[in-house]
């Protein structure tokens, strides 16, 4: 734990043992274990009630688990009051002081903490966010992205050991966002802190995290790289949060020991067994939409080739760099497409008969949870129904 | 919330619209109040301060004075009365705070604290108006029982030697202070809730992110957030209790040591008839009022208000 007065050397580890949350009513965090290693930059992902900010608050003390342990640094935390922890946080509402300067926003903790030059310091942070000629406005006069990277200075300017990050770049535009995103990296690998950032956004959590967890319903789903993640999601959730996925449920049909063969609407799909979580009964298994090739004509059966069809063209959006097919196989349902721009104009016309085909070491297989959900029902009252069907809800938007 | 008009002098400052179009509804909404303003407060502001440079002339009776431009009215109200004007400033002043120390908590707990329990802070905010609902002269009149001789408070103050003998609780400055302070309280506490009820626990989260112990982040946040609060309920109190005449008499818990400005101005005006002294007093309490309030709202509203 850094002592007052003294900046972090360097970031901190993070582990969360076996926390579990409840608040009056609803199970926020079912059962949470995890430990983020000193320097990295992690992200947890996932739709608008999930658990992922109550970890975050847990994590900055403003929340205390029900069970389990908080270590920062090797040290446990659980029972320190959240002024004591190395640990800054930056709002998702900013939670920026109405009534000081931006610059007193900026040097309150810096203050707090009795280090000196305080307010060079402060300025320093301004600048990094690119707001000292600012300095002496309000909160009110400023603009929410503006306000949103003072929040974010007067985190950084602290050092401290673990910086938590709350949708911290939602209010900004595109370019500012980019450009924000770079910046946080840069002071992440440069002083090295850790960062704990959470986020509905998986383009952000991708493009800045090393690791990212996906988190959901109160657990976590999965964890790794980016693009361990895409690449080779173990759940239909993941599959559908983390871009964009084409699934197809069949039974295994045989086992040649290097790829099992899956039957689909009638069509024998190849899928390499590394990449499927399970061999043997039904399965689900899945390929991401870019992956996948139009062919107008029956593609001739091949090694290492799977293809569906024939299916129709059912909609065709232009998207600059891709165009996005629809394309409806009887028995399978809507399969997405997205294909390079290559040539000019969209290769298939709406009403098109086409085929897809993918290359066998791009396809994936869930663990496919049994859709019977009971881990919440423990708690009968009327608060925890509406919560779970708001949750339901939730995710059914998430994945549209 | 009714109770948000007191919290006027913070609120955000959002640009007024442009005047619309002179319209003759618009003045004609507007007339019954500059009427009754004219006839009720500004012809007896005349008045009165007409009366403060009357003069008696040769020769007349009780309570008879003419006009003139007398200015040693005001010399003698202040020669005659200075300790008395200093006294009701002076208790004027302990009042206030004691009610605002004794306020801002109740308030604190009202608006932030009982957030969670909604019938809590409807029974304690009920609690801090239902006095309202008993006359203001009876109330006195029972801490005068409370407080007296026979009571249990002073005998037992008086069986554990704190109070001595002859002395009494009734008829000191204090027992007038603690009137003021008891009569006034749900002023303080009314305007500070207003503004507390308004304050975001967020900012508390944030100040307590930010290595601020809770005494700190309420010195460095609470408190500054909740100023336009405290500042109408300081102003609610202080000024009438400034000019209180009720708390200060013999009749309820004052004695002839304790008279404030308005004991002097009540008797002068009723009982010996010195209208231009009553007068003159009245317009230099509202003179002193004035000028201490324009200080402290200056003071107050352009460094710490939002």
């Amino acid at each position: 734990m850094a002592s007052p007065g003294a900046f972090a050397e360097a970031g901190a580890d993070l582990e969360l043992v076996g926390i579990h949350k409840r608040f009056p009513g609803f199970t926020a965090i079912e059962s949470l274990d995890l430990t983020i290693p000193a320097g990295s930059f992690f992200a947890l992902l996932g739709p608008s009630g999930c658990g992922k900010t109550t970890t975050l608050r847990l994590v900055a003390g403003l929340e205390q688990p029900t069970s389990g342990r908080i270590l920062i640094g090797g040290k446990d935390v659980t029972d320190v009051k959240p002024f004591r922890r190395p640990v800054n946080t930056v709002f998702q509402s900013y939670a920026l002081f109405p009534h000081m300067t931006v610059l007193e926003n900026v040097a309150f903790g810096l203050k707090r903490r009795r280090i000196p030059n305080a307010i060079a310091r402060a300025h320093e942070a301004l600048q990094l966010v690119e707001l000292d000629h600012l300095a002496q406005r309000k909160p009110a006069q400023l603009s929410g992205g503006q306000q949103q990277r003072v929040a974010l200075a007067r985190a950084v300017v602290n050092r401290p050991a673990l910086l938590l990050l709350d949708e911290p770049l939602g209010a900004l535009d595109l370019k500012l966002r980019r450009q924000m995103q770079l910046e946080l990296k840069a002071i992440q690998s440069e002083v090295g802190l850790t960062f704990l950032h959470v986020t509905h956004d998986q383009e952000e959590a991708m493009t800045m995290a090393d690791t990212v967890a996906v988190m959901n319903k109160g657990e976590i789903e999965q964890m790794g790289s980016p693009e361990d993640l895409y690449e080779l999601p173990r759940t239909a959730f993941v599959a559908n949060f983390l871009g964009q996925s084409n699934l197809f449920t069949g039974d295994v049909m045989s086992d040649t020991g290097d790829v099992i063969v899956v039957e689909v609407a009638g069509v024998k799909v190849a899928v390499p067994k590394g990449r499927a979580q399970r061999h043997t009964g039904t399965i689900t298994i899945g390929v991401r939409p870019e992956k996948l090739v139009l062919h107008e004509s029956a593609p001739e059966p091949q090694a290492g080739i799977n293809a569906l069809g024939p299916g129709r063209v059912t909609d065709v959006s232009f998207s600059g760099v891709s165009t996005q097919y629809t394309v409806a196989v009887p028995g399978l349902g809507e399969i997405v497409v997205f294909a390079q721009n290559m040539a000019f104009g969209p290769v298939a016309q709406v009403g098109a008969e086409v085929w897809v085909a993918w290359q066998v070491e791009h396809g994936f297989g869930l663990i496919d949870e049994p859709p019977g959900e009971d881990r919440f029902i423990d708690d009968t009252s009327t608060g925890s129904l509406a919560q779970q069907t708001r949750r339901e809800l939730l995710d059914e938007l998430g994945e549209g | 919330m009714a109770f948000a008009a007191f919290g006027g002098g913070g609120a955000a400052a959002v640009a007024e619209p442009a005047p619309l179009k002179k319209s003759w509804i618009a003045i004609g909404l507007l007339a019954p109040g500059l009427a009754y303003l004219a006839l009720f407060f500004l012809a007896p502001l005349v008045s009165l301060l007409l009366t403060s440079l009357q003069i008696a002339p040769e020769g007349a009776g009780k309570g008879e004075y003419i006009q003139a431009f007398n200015w040693a009215n005001y010399v003698v109200a202040i020669e005659s009365y200075w300790p008395h004007i200093l006294r009701s400033f002076t208790y004027a002043i302990i009042a206030t705070l004691a009610a605002l120390v004794i306020g801002y908590p109740v308030a604190y707990f009202i608006g932030v604290t009982a957030r969670k329990w909604p019938m809590i802070q409807a029974l304690t905010l009920t609690l801090v108006i239902a006095p309202f609902f008993i006359s203001f002269l009876l109330r006195t009149l029972a801490w005068k029982q409370i407080l007296g001789e026979n009571n249990w408070i002073a005998q037992s103050l008086h069986g554990l030697g704190w109070l001595p003998a002859d002395q009494t609780i009734v008829g000191t400055p204090f027992s007038v202070v603690f009137g003021l302070t008891y009569n006034f309280l749900p002023f303080m506490v009314l305007p500070i809730y207003a503004s507390l009820e308004r304050l975001d626990r967020r900012y508390l989260e944030a100040g307590s992110d930010l290595y601020a112990p809770p005494a700190t982040t309420f010195w460095k946040v609470t408190l500054p957030l909740s100023l336009p609060g405290v500042v109408s309920g300081t102003l609610l109190t202080f000024i009438p209790a400034a000019g209180d005449y009720i708390n200060a008499s013999q009749i309820y818990l004052g004695s002839p040591q304790t008279a404030m400005v308005g004991n002097v101005i009540d008797r002068t005006f009723l009982e010996s008839q010195q209208y231009p002294i009553a007068a003159a007093l009245s317009a230099l309490l509202m003179g002193i009022v004035l000028v201490i309030v324009a200080i402290y709202v200056r003071r107050a509203g352009t460094e710490e208000l939002l």
